[in-house]
Order: structure tokens, then C-alpha cells, then sequence
């Protein structure tokens, strides 16, 4: 029995609207893309650019959630064991033209098989063209992960994977895995230009690229051969403002209708503002304090969890996030399908704290926490919130001492196993797959690299490698329930806060939705 | 020696002599050069931060892959092998890729560098336009209420933090009062290529109706504020030069003759008080550079500022040592031309 993951997709199409009017839609983007071929780089303001307006993959994220729908593939068929998925193409999608290119076919089984090869073999002509590095696709295994992608017709390709990999499905609906033409990869070889694909890129998206002012303005139009209904407005353009503030002048000025990433100083402000409307969502993001659970008393989860209980979580978000973050109770967030929301928090009191600690025979604990020097989504304030835990600690009689480092040094020396301290660290999903999280920061195998707790437990474990070869989402859903009942028993973290994303827009803009994985979105956003 | 003999010597001297200062001063030149791609070379490696770990984020990467990019971007390789290669590619002009972009150092200069140049010269112009006349009238009426306006607006000018200023700009002129826009270097409504980069110029050269009005206001608070520091240095440099020139005998004799003030003033004393001022402002240019890095970023002005501050934090080598050589360059050869310049203005210079 083969288990069919999306049924054909025609109501999709019912979603769109269609307007039609010589409209242009200005985002004041927070900056430059570094190119805008998706695989190549591992930004999330060079997608807002690049995937997200000009390309499709073969499966999809519904905008406003993390679920996978279909994208340029119809339908996508997984073996019973696992290893092979086989997808569907959809027919009569046609790719963009420029100045330079004319596609002369639609899209095929080539573009999939290109858009992969040139990441996977070394010996494909466009392996290293701009320097390719292919971040994701390698950092994330996908090369040992894929032994082979074959074209059984124009319209198949089979992906047979080395293991039994469940979260592949989304991994598919990740930037990364755009889909960019063969014939145009082929044209621009042919003229000696393949880095053209990067700078003058051809996709199937919504928009087609028009140009690209350095550090200035990015322009697009709309479309009109979208295989999708249009995009309801005709251009769109990405103005790029650094400066957080400068992007609030512009808003305010009509120079632009939609800016991300506000000043938290602001946002009071621009709520009050009857011309500016404020759309908020969690951010699909963790800041954490990560104990080293291979150091005593650390490695003893009562201390651990006596520790948490000792810290004022709403204090920090008040002071550090400045109201712009939500307390982290799970290790994923809460717009993730699998969170747990049956989990209680720990509570914050220091008596209960102090006895527990007394409890477990440590007194008069001296321990360091490290504070990032650099200002994340995750957390905007790593001295500050330091500086709030070492008071918190106090109060149960440790005394805290505060470290930093450059934030290269920071990242490589706190996957030490012997690390001497508690890190502040964080994390921003990539795919909306819980696995994302869970296998990649608390499994036993990212030990001394993204795993900065060093833990490693058994009946977690279990559960998270068992959620892997499970394709049901259902069963996988329940089996991360289960993985984070056992993570809060053991608590190696303190799971700090998610930021809140906020996205100012102006009044006249109409449908859009804040995505949970990060990004800007404009198709199926109009302005009046 | 007889008078005359000096005299009829002199036009022979001036040639060989301005050409051996010329030689002297392009001598120096090349030394500084290969010191510049050193010292460039050297700063961003002496930063700690490993590109590689900071590119990788809190993603991290693996052993494997992290040896793999080591090789990819020749850190394997001794150091003095690697200073070896860069000062050669320099030499055949190639500066490398970018590690963010993957694009050609050179290219990505070229591209941004004459808005630079546009903003940096406006301010300039700015800056001696008011500064010198400001100096000037400050100094003619030394400790009067003019003078002592005018050299502690300079002060508040040359102490304002420029992020600060230019907020303060724009929440003013194109927040409140909506005379000037807020960022950028032309309304969205036009779009042309771009010819020479210069958008004045390229505004002029689209033939569109509007366009360079459009380039002309989002220059204003951009110039403002680049050239607030060099105007403020400028007109205290001014007077203070014109002071000490003011108090020379050959100005009490012009006096004595009944020249007008204004004649005294604007030719005698200010011609002998350039000297120091044109130093100064050949040493601005180097200023307005580190300026250009903060108005560029507030302004989304899109300048080799904002790009080389970004490829600091990014540790983009090639970016910043390749960066940093051209506008070190740069600044060499404006003084260079500011060293010849005080050769024509002063002729005993060029005997040093």
C-alpha cells in the first residue's frame, strides 16, 4: 500500500482572488540579498527576495502556517519502507522570459532533476559556479540523505533516500529546493555566463525578476503566465532600508506599505497609529539557557529543574523582549504542529527553588553563564537577560558569573563537552518540522555541535529517531508530545522565551498573512 | 649673487622642480601602497571570528564540511602563501569574491562606489561653500557676538553623533514637514539604467521629466548631514588661519595703503590662509569616508559605507581588505593631488 500524501489540488486555486489593476506594492526590505538563487545562500531576507517572489518547489509551506501542500509537484507517493518518494509533476507551467532567455518548454522532469544535480554531484557543470556551496542542502545531509533522483517520465521523479527520513517531505518545501530551469542553466552555459542563473534569475514564481540595484531597490512584475491565478498587484517592489527606524519614517511618509522588523521602541507608537495596521504572530523561534548536563551538579536533572524554577520568565520578556516575545514553556514553538500545550511550565519560585537545591546537597553553587554577543530574534539582549538569571540565581544562592565571547568564538567553544557553563543560545526552524528542533538540538548525535546541553537520554531519543521513519503526521505529532513530556522531566534547558514577529503594514494593504517560518510574502497581497 | 641673475634663473628652476616634487611624491606612493595591502590584509584576520563559523551561525556544520570550506577558501595555506596570492591577484587587478555574494570584489566596488562619490562630493561642496565664508566673517569679527555664534555652532556641529542628527533630520523635514524624502536616491516612480552611476547625471541622461529634481531632494539631507563635521573643521580651520594671516605686517601695510576691507580680506588674508585649509580639506576626504559608513546605512544610501560595514560583521575578507585597499587608494591619490595642489598655490613648497 502506498500512502498519498495530497490529493489533486484544484481548490487551491479557489483561494486566490483577482484583481486586476496598474497597482505597485513597496516593501522597505531590512536589506540586501546576496544573490538570488536560493541554494546558494542561507539568509532569510535573500529568500524574501529570491524564493519566495520568483521560484516554486515541488511542495509547498500554506502561507500563514507550516503545513506542506503542493506545489509544482500534484502529488507526492512514499514507499511503505521509507525510502522512496515519487512525485508527480504538474503540467503547463511555464517558466519566466527576459531580455536574454525565451523558455522554449514548459517545466519538466529535467528542471527538478537539474535544480538537484548541480547541489549533489561535483562533477555537474554548475556544482561550482558562484561559488557554489550549496549551505543547506549540504549542511542539512541532504547529500548522504538522497542516493539517487531519477526521471521515470517528463512529469515523474523518483527521490530514493539512504534511510528512512520523514522530515524530507518538508525539506522539499524549503528554499533551497527551488525549482530553476535546466534550459535556461543550459543557455547561460552555453554563452559562458552560467552565473547568470544567480544574478538574472528565471523561475516559475509569482513574480518575474526585473532588476536589481545593489544595496538599493529590487524590482518585479507580476506573472502574467502564473500557473496560480496572477498576483494581485502588477509590480512589486523591495526598497531597501537598513535602518529600523528610517523604515518607520518611510511607512509614515507613504513610501513604502509593508517593513518588517520594527524597533520594539515603536511599536506602541505604530499601534496607535490609525494609518498603520499591526499584524503579530509567534516567531517560529527558542532562546534557551542550555545546562551542560555532563557537568556536576548539572548532570543531575533535579538540580536542573530546581534552577528553572528559580527564574522570572515574565520578567524577562518584559525587560529583555520588551514585551515583543511570549514565554517558552516546550522547546518548540507553539505554531509547530506536535506542541505540546497539555505541558505545564515549571513555576517560578525561589523558596521551592532553594529547598530543591537544598534537597540535592548543593550549596553555595558557583556556575557561568554565557551571554551571546551578538542580538537575535530569539533574544534581543543575551547581557541582559544574563544579568537577569544571575540575579534570579542569586536569590537561590548560586552565585552567577557572567562570560562572553565574539560570537565565532562563542559558537565554537560552547559545543565543548567539557564546557565550564550554562549557555544562552537560541534557534529559528528552517522547515516547520519539529524534527528541526528536537533531533537537531537535543539529539544524541549533535552532541559537541548543535546539541550545546550535551544530552543525551535514552527514552527521548527513542522517540525522536522513531518519529523520523514514521511518515503519518498524526503518529509523528504524538510521538514529539510524548519526547517533549520527557524533555520538561529532565529540563536540560531552561526554555526561555519566542519573540512575537510583528509586521507593520499600511491600511491600504489587503491580504497579507505573517508567515511562521519567517518570510515576507507578497503573492496574494493587494493594495488599494 | 646678483639680483638679477636670481631672477632670470627662476623660470628655468620652476620645471625640473615641480617635476622632481611630482616623482618625490609619487615615490612615496608605492611603498604606502604595499603597506596598505598588508595592513588591510592583516586587520580583518587579526578580528577574531571565524568566517567559517560565523557563515554557519548557530547551524553550525561538521568537522568534514568545515575542512572542506577551509580548503575552498584557501585558509589551508600558510599565511605568507595567502598574503602572497592576494598582493599578486592585486597586482593583475583581481581582488577576489566576495565570500557572501560570490561576486567579484571589483565589480560589487565599482557598482557602488560613484554613489559615494556623489553623496562625498556634495558634501564636500557644502561644507566649503558655507565653512570658508563662515570662517571667514567669524574671523573678521573675532570675539564679537558673530564670531562666538558662529565657532560654538561649529563645536555642537562637529560633536553631533551623525545617527543622531540624521534622525533628527528626517523625523523633522520628511516626517513633519514633508519637504525632503526619507531615504534612497530616487523616487521609485523612475527607473532607468544606470550610466555613469552618478544619479545627477543619469537623471539628466534618462530624459525623464522629474527625475533629477527627484535625485536633487533625496540628496539634501544626506549632504547635510555627511558634511556637518568637514563644514564645522572648515570654517574653525578658516578662521584660525585667517587670524594668524590677519595679523601680518604685509596686512597692516595694505591697510596703511587705504585698501577696502573687502579686498583685504577676501584676496590678501584669505589667499596666504588656504594653505592650511586645503590640508585640511584633502585630510576630510579621509573623514567623510568614515561618515559615509553611518549616513550611508541611515539613508539606504547605497554607497561602499554601508557594504564595508556589513562585510566587517559578515567577516567577508576579500571584501574588507579589497575595500579597504581601494579606499586607501583613494584618499592617497585626493592627497596626493592636494600635495600638488599646495605646489602650485605655494611655490616654496616645491623646494622641500
Amino acid at each position: 500500500m502506498k500512502s498519498r500524501f495530497f490529493a489533486a489540488s484544484a481548490a487551491f486555486a479557489l483561494t486566490a482572488t483577482t484583481a486586476v489593476a496598474a497597482n505597485t506594492l513597496v516593501y522597505c526590505s531590512e536589506g540586501s540579498p546576496e544573490g538570488f538563487d536560493p541554494a546558494l545562500f542561507t539568509a532569510g531576507t535573500t529568500f524574501d527576495a529570491s524564493s519566495h517572489p520568483i521560484y516554486n518547489r515541488l511542495l509547498e509551506f500554506e502561507t500563514g502556517t507550516t503545513n506542506v501542500v503542493p506545489g509544482l509537484a500534484e502529488s507526492v507517493d512514499a514507499s511503505d519502507d521509507g525510502l522512496e518518494y515519487t512525485f508527480n509533476l504538474r503540467k503547463g507551467v511555464k517558466f519566466h522570459s527576459s531580455a536574454d532567455f525565451t523558455p522554449t518548454r514548459d517545466f519538466n522532469a529535467d528542471d527538478v532533476i537539474f535544480s538537484f544535480e548541480r547541489q549533489q554531484s561535483e562533477d555537474h557543470p554548475y556544482n561550482a559556479v558562484s561559488g557554489g556551496t550549496w549551505e543547506y542542502f549540504r549542511g542539512m545531509g541532504m547529500g548522504e540523505l538522497v542516493t539517487s533522483i531519477e526521471k521515470i517520465d517528463d512529469y515523474t521523479v523518483k527521490f530514493t533516500l539512504s534511510k528512512p527520513e520523514a522530515p524530507f517531505v518538508a525539506n522539499m518545501a524549503m528554499d533551497f529546493a527551488s525549482i530553476v530551469s535546466a534550459e535556461y542553466g543550459e543557455a547561460m552555459l552555453a554563452a559562458g555566463t552560467p552565473e547568470m542563473v544567480n544574478a538574472a534569475p528565471i523561475g516559475t514564481g509569482p513574480f518575474s525578476f526585473v532588476a536589481y540595484q545593489k544595496d538599493a531597490v529590487i524590482r518585479y512584475k507580476a506573472n502574467a503566465e502564473y500557473w496560480k491565478a496572477p498576483a494581485d498587484v502588477d509590480n512589486l517592489i523591495f526598497a531597501i532600508t537598513p535602518d529600523a527606524s528610517v523604515r518607520y519614517q518611510k511607512m509614515k511618509a507613504g513610501e513604502c506599505h509593508v517593513m518588517p522588523y520594527p524597533n520594539p521602541a515603536d511599536i506602541e507608537a505604530m499601534k496607535a497609529d490609525s494609518d498603520i495596521v499591526m499584524m503579530e504572530q509567534e516567531g517560529l523561534n527558542v532562546g534557551y539557557l542550555a545546562y551542560n548536563t555532563t557537568v556536576a551538579p548539572f548532570d543531575n536533572a533535579k538540580v536542573r529543574k530546581a534552577l528553572n524554577m528559580a527564574i522570572d520568565k515574565q520578567a524577562i520578556i518584559d525587560v529583555v523582549f520588551q514585551g515583543s516575545g511570549q514565554i517558552a514553556k516546550n522547546p518548540i514553538p507553539p505554531t509547530m504542529w506536535g506542541y505540546n500545550d497539555a505541558i505545564v511550565d515549571d513555576a517560578y519560585d525561589p523558596e521551592a527553588a532553594k529547598a530543591a537545591l537544598e534537597a540535592e546537597g548543593v550549596s553555595g553553587l558557583e556556575m557561568k553563564i554565557w551571554a551571546m554577543p551578538v542580538q537575535r530574534p530569539y533574544n534581543p539582549n543575551a547581557r541582559r537577560m544574563a544579568e537577569l538569571l544571575q540575579a534570579d540565581f542569586a536569590k537561590v544562592g548560586v552565585n552567577v558569573e557572567i562570560v562572553s565571547y565574539e560570537w565565532g568564538e562563542y559558537l565554537s567553544r560552547s559545543k565543548e563537552l567539557s564546557r565550564d557553563g550554562a549557555v544562552l543560545l537560541g534557534w529559528t526552524g528552517d522547515n516547520g518540522d519539529p524534527d528541526n528542533f528536537l533531533a537537531v538540538l537535543l539529539g544524541c548525535d549533535g552532541r559537541e555541535a548543535s546539541n550545546r546541553a550535551q544530552w543525551c537520554h535514552e527514552p527521548f531519543q527513542d522517540l525522536i529517531v522513531k518519529a523520523k521513519t514514521v511518515t503519518d503526521q498524526a503518529e509523528r505529532a504524538k510521538l514529539y508530545e510524548e519526547a517533549q513530556v520527557v524533555f520538561k522531566d529532565q529540563a536540560p534547558w531552561a526554555t526561555i522565551a519566542h519573540s512575537v514577529v510583528y509586521m507593520p503594514m499600511s491600511t491600504k494593504v489587503k491580504g497579507y498573512k505573517v508567515h511562521p517560518l519567517g518570510g515576507h510574502i507578497f503573492y496574494g497581497v493587494s493594495v488599494e | 649673487m646678483h639680483i638679477a641673475d636670481k631672477f632670470s634663473k627662476r623660470p628655468h628652476d620652476c620645471g625640473p622642480l615641480m617635476l622632481r616634487y611630482i616623482f618625490t611624491r609619487l615615490g612615496s606612493f608605492i611603498p604606502t601602497f604595499i603597506g596598505v595591502t598588508l595592513i588591510s590584509f592583516m586587520f580583518i584576520r587579526v578580528l577574531p571570528g571565524d568566517p567559517i563559523i560565523v557563515m554557519a551561525g548557530e547551524r553550525g556544520m561538521s568537522e568534514e564540511r568545515y575542512q572542506e570550506m577551509v580548503v575552498k577558501l584557501g585558509f589551508d595555506k600558510p599565511v605568507i602563501q595567502q598574503y602572497w596570492d592576494y598582493l599578486t591577484g592585486v597586482l593583475q587587478g583581481d581582488l577576489g569574491n566576495s565570500f557572501v555574494t560570490k561576486k567579484p570584489v571589483w565589480d560589487e566596488f565599482f557598482a557602488l562606489f560613484p554613489a559615494t562619490v556623489e553623496l562625498a562630493t556634495c558634501a564636500m561642496i557644502f561644507a566649503i561653500a558655507l565653512g570658508l565664508p563662515a570662517g571667514v566673517i567669524a574671523a573678521v569679527n573675532r570675539g564679537k557676538f558673530f564670531d562666538r555664534a558662529l565657532m560654538s555652532t561649529a563645536l555642537v556641529g562637529y560633536s553631533m553623533p551623525i545617527f543622531w542628527w540624521a534622525l533628527l533630520l528626517i523625523i523633522v523635514f520628511s516626517g513633519n514637514l514633508g519637504w525632503t524624502p526619507v531615504s534612497g536616491r530616487l523616487d521609485l516612480l523612475y527607473y532607468f539604467d544606470d550610466v555613469t552611476g552618478f544619479m545627477l547625471i543619469d537623471s539628466v541622461l534618462s530624459g525623464q521629466e522629474g527625475a533629477f529634481k527627484s535625485a536633487v531632494h533625496h540628496l539634501v539631507l544626506p549632504t547635510i548631514v555627511l558634511g556637518t563635521v568637514p563644514l564645522a573643521v572648515i570654517a574653525r580651520q578658516t578662521r584660525s588661519a585667517m587670524l594668524e594671516v590677519l595679523g601680518e605686517d604685509y596686512i597692516r601695510t595694505a591697510r596703511a595703503k587705504g585698501l577696502s576691507p573687502t579686498r583685504i580680506n577676501g584676496v590678501h588674508a584669505l589667499r596666504n590662509a588656504l594653505i592650511p585649509v586645503i590640508t585640511v580639506i584633502g585630510l576630510s576626504v579621509g573623514v567623510l569616508m568614515g561618515g559615509a559608513i553611518l549616513t550611508e546605512s541611515i539613508f539606504s544610501w547605497p554607497g561602499i559605507g554601508k557594504w564595508m560595514m556589513d562585510s566587517i560583521f559578515r567577516r567577508d575578507y576579500p571584501v574588507v581588505q579589497g575595500g579597504l585597499l581601494l579606499i586607501a587608494v583613494i584618499v592617497m591619490i585626493v592627497n596626493l593631488t592636494v600635495d600638488l595642489l599646495y605646489g602650485v598655490i605655494n611655490p616654496k613648497i616645491r623646494k622641500r
